[in-house]
């Protein structure tokens, strides 16, 4: 009796009242500050936007999409730049993505611990912050003078596929981790092998966050320049890749991967590097579509992570 | 009807002189033990005792993890295959004895698929027999009422309770020869805890069953041989009734009339 007394009375202290409104001060300074940070990031990026869309968003049209270059900046556009964006992350998407993957899925479910493969653990880590002009040098190096891939859109598309290859590999790793270790263990005393455990369950429980980081990763790299100006990028190029189908069988062609290339932050660099005021418009119009570009990669990864966790659920 | 004639008791399994290493770390000393077929074998003793180690040597699921190492031998009747040994394919072993675990684990993926994947991973594909295998499971496992009008449905908006009875139907649906249970009620409330018990019961008409169990009143009710285990080693193994009325072992009294554990 006199303890609860004793517990009422130290409620009621004001000794406490005071503690708690220190403690409540200070969680709404961490509330504030935190406001105030993301506010100066967010002012930041919409300055940014904002500058490029002052300069640029009189210049886009239709005839700015499905223009060649031009040595006149309003007959300029960016045809054979976003085409080459596109064909290049095609190629890029091909060659890190299953590859990717499947060194992931080796380094989680089937390597066995060992010094060797902490080693690899540890250099794919690193990798992925190597700068992406080193891997212009080596694709230079391998790709173009050793392989003779020319300086097409297969090099390009293999050397941003290099840059993006630990970062797939990292995004799908922890994406397998994420798949509780007693599903897999229902699975095996079912009797399933290591790969019926992983194509049936590891891989589609798995599937929204690794389709999440592929995107990213792509996303990361359309807006590589340094190291595909490396491996040889033309900045003025009048005519379209050839195309990737053809009339007769198989229907398919694979002559565009031979042929030169550009990327739109190639255009862009190469605009903004000219003298005429004009072109600068044109840059900042052509920065607008990239960004558009990448805005619609990383909308179609929140959907897809959306609509994965929607489906499953632990 | 719990007192089996020990005559008429067929053993289904048997482990000799098993040693269990995780590591460097022994956690099971020689232990020798007896499974009887269609009799529920019940694992007590108090927590890290290494009931569940033990348990899982049944099914090797020590074998995903590395560096497990076992000794001795757990014989698989009738055909006496030893299924801790190394010439032993775990997944065969997997494939003859089903695990249900503690916490329910269904499988993200409809009611249906859950029951179905046992066999879908043997090879069966013909709706026809995939659609039988998942009736009888369900029905088996006191689940069909309540999910035969939505199969399709995600396993995981199902109740704990029906979830685990889930994860017994999806056991169940291969058939296996031995089913082990590792203390599938720990996650359960009263009135689901009671309908795995019952179902414990039925299903030993068929199968062999061993069950870990931290409640040594459900040891009580549900089966017919208890072994304790303290520290690794197995200290008594007799018929549940002998054991906790009159256990021969002082440090079995001790632990089933709680006095420690």
């Amino acid at each position: 009796m006199r303890l609860k007394n004793g517990i009422a009375k130290y409620i009621k202290s004001t000794a406490l009242q005071r503690r708690i409104m220190r403690r409540k001060g200070l969680d709404r300074f961490f509330a504030f500050e935190g406001l105030f940070v993301m506010g100066v990031a967010l002012l930041v990026l919409f300055a940014l936007v904002g500058q490029l869309a002052a300069d640029g968003a009189g210049r886009l049209s239709w005839q700015f999409l499905t223009s060649f270059p031009s040595r006149f900046p309003a007959q300029a556009g960016i045809l054979t730049a976003w085409i080459g964006t596109l064909l290049v992350m095609l190629v890029t998407a091909l060659a890190a993505v299953p590859l990717g993957i499947g060194a992931a899925i080796y380094l989680e479910e089937y390597a066995a611990k060992s010094w060797l493969t902490e080693v690899i653990e540890i250099n794919i880590a690193n990798l992925a912050g190597v700068p992406s002009i080193v891997y212009g040098l080596m694709a230079l190096g391998l790709l173009v003078y050793e392989l003779h891939l020319g300086q097409s859109f297969l090099t390009a598309g293999l050397t941003l596929g290099m840059l993006i290859l630990p970062m797939v590999i990292i995004a799908t790793r922890e994406a397998i981790r994420a798949v509780p270790p007693a599903v897999r263990e229902a699975a095996y005393a079912l009797g399933a092998t290591k790969w019926q455990t992983v194509r049936d369950h590891v891989l589609p429980y798995s599937m929204g966050g690794i389709l999440t980081g592929m995107i990213l990763a792509l996303s990361r790299a359309v807006g590589e320049t340094a190291p595909l100006i490396t491996v040889g990028a033309l900045s003025f190029i009048a005519f379209l890749p050839h195309p990737p189908w053809q009339g007769e069988f198989p229907f398919v062609s694979f002559e565009w991967l031979f042929d030169p290339f550009t990327v739109m932050p190639i255009q862009m660099f190469n605009w903004v590097s000219r003298p005429q005021e004009e072109f600068h418009v044109n840059a900042a119009a052509a920065g607008l579509i990239l960004l558009a570009m990448s805005l619609a990669m990383n909308a179609a990864a929140i959907v897809i992570r959306a609509r994965f966790r929607k489906r499953i659920h632990w | 009807m719990k007192a089996l004639d020990v005559s008429q008791t067929v053993l289904k399994a048997e482990s000799q002189g098993l040693n269990f290493f995780y590591g460097q770390a022994q956690a099971l000393h020689g232990l020798s033990l007896p499974v009887y077929d269609r009799c529920v074998t019940a694992l007590i003793g108090p927590s890290g005792c290494g009931k569940t180690t033990y348990l899982r040597c049944f099914n090797r699921m020590h074998d995903l993890y590395p560096g497990n190492r076992y000794e001795g031998e757990v014989i698989l009747y009738p055909d006496r295959v030893n299924i801790v040994g190394p010439e032993v394919d775990p997944i065969e072993v997997r494939m003859r004895i089903g695990m249900v675990f503690q916490k329910p684990n269904p499988f993200p993926k409809s009611i249906y698929e859950n029951v179905a994947y046992g066999m879908r991973i043997r090879g069966v594909s013909s709706k026809a027999d995939l659609d039988m295998v998942v009736e009888r499971a369900l029905q088996e496992a006191a689940l069909w009422g309540e999910v035969k009008d939505r199969l399709q449905a995600s396993a995981m908006n199902l109740s704990g309770g029906q979830q685990q009875r889930l994860c017994i139907a999806r056991a169940l649906a291969t058939s296996p020869e031995l089913l082990l249970f590792d203390e599938p009620t720990s996650a359960l409330d009263p009135t689901a805890t009671s309908r795995i018990e019952e179902l414990v019961t039925e299903l030993k008409q068929k199968v062999a069953i061993v069950i870990v169990t931290h409640n040594m009143q459900q040891a009580a009710r549900v089966s017919d041989h208890t072994a304790f285990m303290y520290e690794g080693r197995l200290v008594e193994f007799n018929r549940t009734e002998k054991m906790f009325t009159n256990p021969s072992v002082k440090l079995t009294e001790d632990y089933v009339t709680g006095r420690f554990g």
